[in-house]
């Protein structure tokens, strides 16, 4: 018999303690058993965190409180323990993983030592022994030369190192419930499936019940037993995996299906061989130097060699792992860097090496959308003043640019009344449009798109890559779409750059090089891709031979 | 490690250097004759030029620069032009004052301010952090002086547990030294443990933000070992700073404390260099202050990299 070792029972999490504050869970109710996995979905703001950090009893004090019903762990209760045995649960019977390896961990203590400091607090082990569990658990993590990772400091590591500590120190005391909230979102995809398969071995070994949040329906098809869709803080539905997959009965759950980017290409736009280049590179190249402490110089070629064209009404993108180049190229092409050799022609005119003067005349024909709509708007101006401001920068009266910026709100699907207002009262997917516009504003020929709809949520991400097709469409600019994700490539680009470590691994046809790749590294990229068994948006498993079919797993461990 | 110390050190020559020349010229381009202004308007024919002699002024402006450094190098700061007195002996004389109450005050700061202000953070929000910050105005608003002569008053006047003025050496016993300290330590203390327990908290309210102080939450770690060990190291680069800074300061600024307790320090030698145009102690004090914060910063910057492993120079 699997045990339950979770159960949440009518959660209602509220805003402060008064009667009619605001609810952030409303009557949530979820089991996690023993050996499970458990999927919470969900876009931003519907509740999966503030789920899981109840379960934790980490909620801010006073700032959000339970008020109704109960968390039960093991068969006691949190919600009424106290602050001294919630910490004894930590670690011991629930532990958690968070999304951002980079920070989770203390950058100024050696990672060796913050999982010491787990056994410290919770057991009377001696030194010799912890250090031996310890070292015996990164092992068990699969991390290389854990003699030397003992020792290390976080920012020594990569992330993927860094997340397997963060699992060697959430899983070293054997907990029952481990709580992974957005584990594998800040990773590659080959660091990605690495990992996931990590949790999913070590749960088999422990028979660990594990909470899993996630926005991706990838990874979900990789990781759920069982899949619970939030939203606005009510659970709208559970459901196994595949009864989610494929039979979702809520509308809500539909449209988030629908609105994950299939991995298969879009239909190709008509070839335009007679369309003009409006951007090429020539073995454009960035090499950084470092001096080392002994006065060494070290080299590093951020891109090489990299050769692109870009047509007018064509969208070309650069996909790739992170480090592999792809920003740096696009900010090179916008002359943002430097390039250190190679050439940049942009609508026929080479600006390689124009000095910052000579470049402020063609710096209008490219623009960038960045991937922080939360970071590339300036705070303190209205959106009206961000928009208008490059055309009144290139001599264009104020009224003038304030009436082109209405009329670009337009254009982006926002109301008129956007212009006096301050991007703080946009949402994400809303603060993207307002960047398009801006961009937009100066008339270019050239867009560059860097990551510029990876932070936003599946539907919303869905519309803005609908924008930007439509507007390529209406205006018929050139698109440069920097992305790691192979999902949106396919979606979005008529042409594909593949590149691994600053340099071009494959180029061609999107629908050529998505379906049918040549060299190795695609491949991996490929194979990668969390969920590509499943054609979500028409809730089926592909056939096989396209991909690997859904995946089978047996549940009952350590029953 | 080493080769970035010694870059520091090298580079920190040109500064001086730079500050030298200032310095020498400060005395050079005055308005005037420097001989007369020193020898002052009685002065004879014959006193004058043995001054102008004496400073070397009927040289070539560039012979006089090198001659005075190379002096400076030796230790040889010149002799004062009121007392007749080796400058170096004068400040040496001096310097034993400022330094302890700079010490004492910055040691008893850091012992208040650093808690207050972890704490604050800690209860960010509420009634205690409302006090220390009210406490952290307070400091800054009212003057040393009159938290100097306040104390007086109190301690001094009307309970009579301590000496109103005065300093004695502490190589006269710690005893004399301690009572004598106390005063001077908590009128000038005051504005750093507002200026320090402000910067800490608002270090630490930041730090407390950050995903690894949730991680060692989650740990099951005690609040305790959550605030020192995880968030108060990462906390204390920008606190190091302030106290680096704040310490250069009160050796330079400490004129007003040793007036009102009436300490023979370095603060009310420099001010009566200034008052009496004593040309050579000026130039002294300007030298050291500045070196001063050339060490300061120095000082700093390695604790940096002690605090921080991702700092690597």
């Amino acid at each position: 018999m699997i045990g339950k070792v979770v159960e949440i029972n009518n959660l209602v999490v509220s805003v402060g303690t008064q009667p009619d504050a605001s609810k952030i869970l409303d009557n949530v109710s979820l089991q996690v058993s023993e050996g499970e996995t458990l999927c919470l979905v969900g876009e931003s703001g519907s509740g999966k965190s503030v789920t899981s950090l109840t379960i934790m009893g980490l909620l801010p004090k006073k700032i959000l409180v339970p008020t109704h019903g109960s968390v039960r762990l093991a068969g006691e209760e949190i919600l009424t323990a106290t602050d001294r045995h919630l910490r004894s649960l930590r670690a011991t019977t629930m532990a958690m993983i968070f999304q951002e390896p980079m920070t989770a961990l203390n950058p100024v203590v050696p990672v060796g030592k913050q999982i010491d400091e787990v056994l410290r607090t919770h057991t009377s082990l001696d030194a010799r022994s912890r250090r031996k569990r310890i070292l015996e658990m990164m092992e068990q993590v699969r991390l290389p030369d854990v003699e030397r990772i003992f020792a290390s400091y976080p920012h020594r590591l990569s992330g993927g190192q860094r997340q397997r500590i963060m699992i060697a120190m959430a899983l070293v005391l054997e907990p029952k419930l481990l709580i992974a909230d957005e584990p594998t979102t800040a990773l590659d995809v080959t660091t990605q499936k690495q990992i996931l398969s990590l949790i999913r071995d070590l749960q088999k070994d422990h028979g660990t019940a594990v909470l899993f949040i996630t926005h991706d329906m990838g990874v979900v098809a990789e990781i759920a037993d069982r899949v619970a869709v939030m939203r606005y803080g009510h659970v709208v539905e559970t459901g196994s995996l595949d009864a989610i997959l494929r039979t979702p009965t809520q509308d809500y759950t539909r449209n988030l299906l629908s609105a994950v980017p299939s991995l298969v290409p879009r239909a190709a736009r008509p070839a335009t061989a007679s369309a003009p280049v409006v951007l090429d590179t020539s073995e454009l190249t960035k090499v950084y130097r470092e001096r080392s402490m002994l006065g060494k110089v070290r080299e590093v070629a951020a891109a090489q060699d990299v050769t692109l064209t870009l047509h007018k009404g064509r969208t070309l993108g650069i996909v790739g792992e992170s480090g592999s180049g792809k920003s740096t190229v696009a900010r090179c092409i916008l002359r943002l860097i430097d390039p250190t050799s190679g050439g940049i022609r942009l609508i026929g005119r080479e600006i390689s090496f124009l000095s910052r003067n000579l470049l402020r005349p063609h710096r209008k024909h490219i623009q960038i959308i960045f991937q922080d709509p939360y970071r590339s708007l300036n705070p303190r101006l209205t959106v009206g003043e961000t928009i208008a401001e490059g055309p009144v920068n290139y001599g264009m009266p104020k009224a003038d640019a304030l009436k082109r910026a209405r009329e670009l709100l337009e254009l982006v699907d926002l109301p008129p009344d956007a212009i006096t207002r301050y991007p703080h009262q946009f949402s994400g997917g809303q603060r993207q449009r307002i960047a398009i516009a801006r961009a937009l504003a100066m008339d270019p020929d050239v867009l560059v798109a860097d990551e510029a709809v990876s932070a936003l949520d599946v539907s919303v991400q869905a519309q803005v890559l609908q924008l930007l097709d439509d507007i390529q469409t209406r205006l018929g600019i050139a698109l440069l779409f920097i992305t790691h994700d192979l999902r949106v490539a396919a979606q979005i680009c008529d042409d594909v750059i593949v590149m691994q470590h600053g340099r071009i691994v494959e180029q061609g046809p999107a629908g050529d090089i998505l379906t049918s790749p040549k060299q190795a590294y695609t491949q991996q990229l490929l194979e990668a891709a969390p969920g590509r068994g499943w054609d979500f948006a028409n809730f089926r498993p592909l056939a096989t031979g396209m991909a690997a079919p859904a995946k089978t797993r047996d549940i009952a461990l350590n029953s | 490690m080493l080769g970035y110390l010694i870059r520091r050190i090298l580079a920190a020559i040109p500064v001086m250097g730079v500050v030298a020349l200032v310095v020498f010229l400060l005395l050079r381009l005055t308005p005037g004759d420097p001989a007369a202004i020193i020898a002052g308007d009685l002065a004879t024919p014959e006193q004058l030029e043995r001054i102008r002699t004496s400073l070397g002024l009927n040289e070539p402006l560039h012979t006089q620069f090198f001659t005075w450094i190379w002096r400076i190098l030796q230790g040889d700061f010149g002799v004062s032009l009121i007392s007749q007195v080796s400058v170096i002996k004068m400040i040496g004389q001096r310097i034993e004052p400022t330094i302890s109450i700079a010490l004492s005050t910055i040691t008893v700061a850091i012992l208040i301010a650093v808690p207050l202000g972890v704490i604050a953070a800690w209860k960010h929000g509420t009634w205690i952090d409302r006090v220390v910050m009210s406490l952290s105005v307070l400091g800054f608003s009212v003057p040393v002086f009159v938290v100097g002569y306040v104390l007086i008053q109190i301690f001094a006047i009307e309970f009579r547990w301590l000496p109103v003025q005065g300093f004695r050496s502490i190589t006269g016993g710690f005893g004399p030294f301690f009572e004598r300290a106390i005063l001077p330590t908590m009128a000038l203390s005051f504005i750093y443990i507002a200026l320090i327990a402000r910067i800490t908290r608002a270090s630490m309210l930041e730090v407390l933000g950050e995903d690894y102080v949730r991680t060692a939450r989650a740990k099951g770690i005690g609040e305790a070992g959550v605030l020192m060990r995880h968030a108060l190291r990462n906390a204390a680069v920008p606190v190091i700073t302030v106290i680096g800074t704040g310490f250069a300061l009160l050796i330079s600024g400490v004129v007003v404390t040793e007036s009102v307790f009436n300490i023979p320090g370095i603060g009310r030698l420099t001010v009566d260099a200034v008052l009496a145009r004593d040309y050579p102690v000026i130039q002294a004090m300007i030298l050291l202050t500045s070196g001063l914060y050339v060490t300061v910063n120095l000082v700093i910057d390695l604790a940096y990299t002690l605090l921080d492993p991702r700092i690597r120079y």
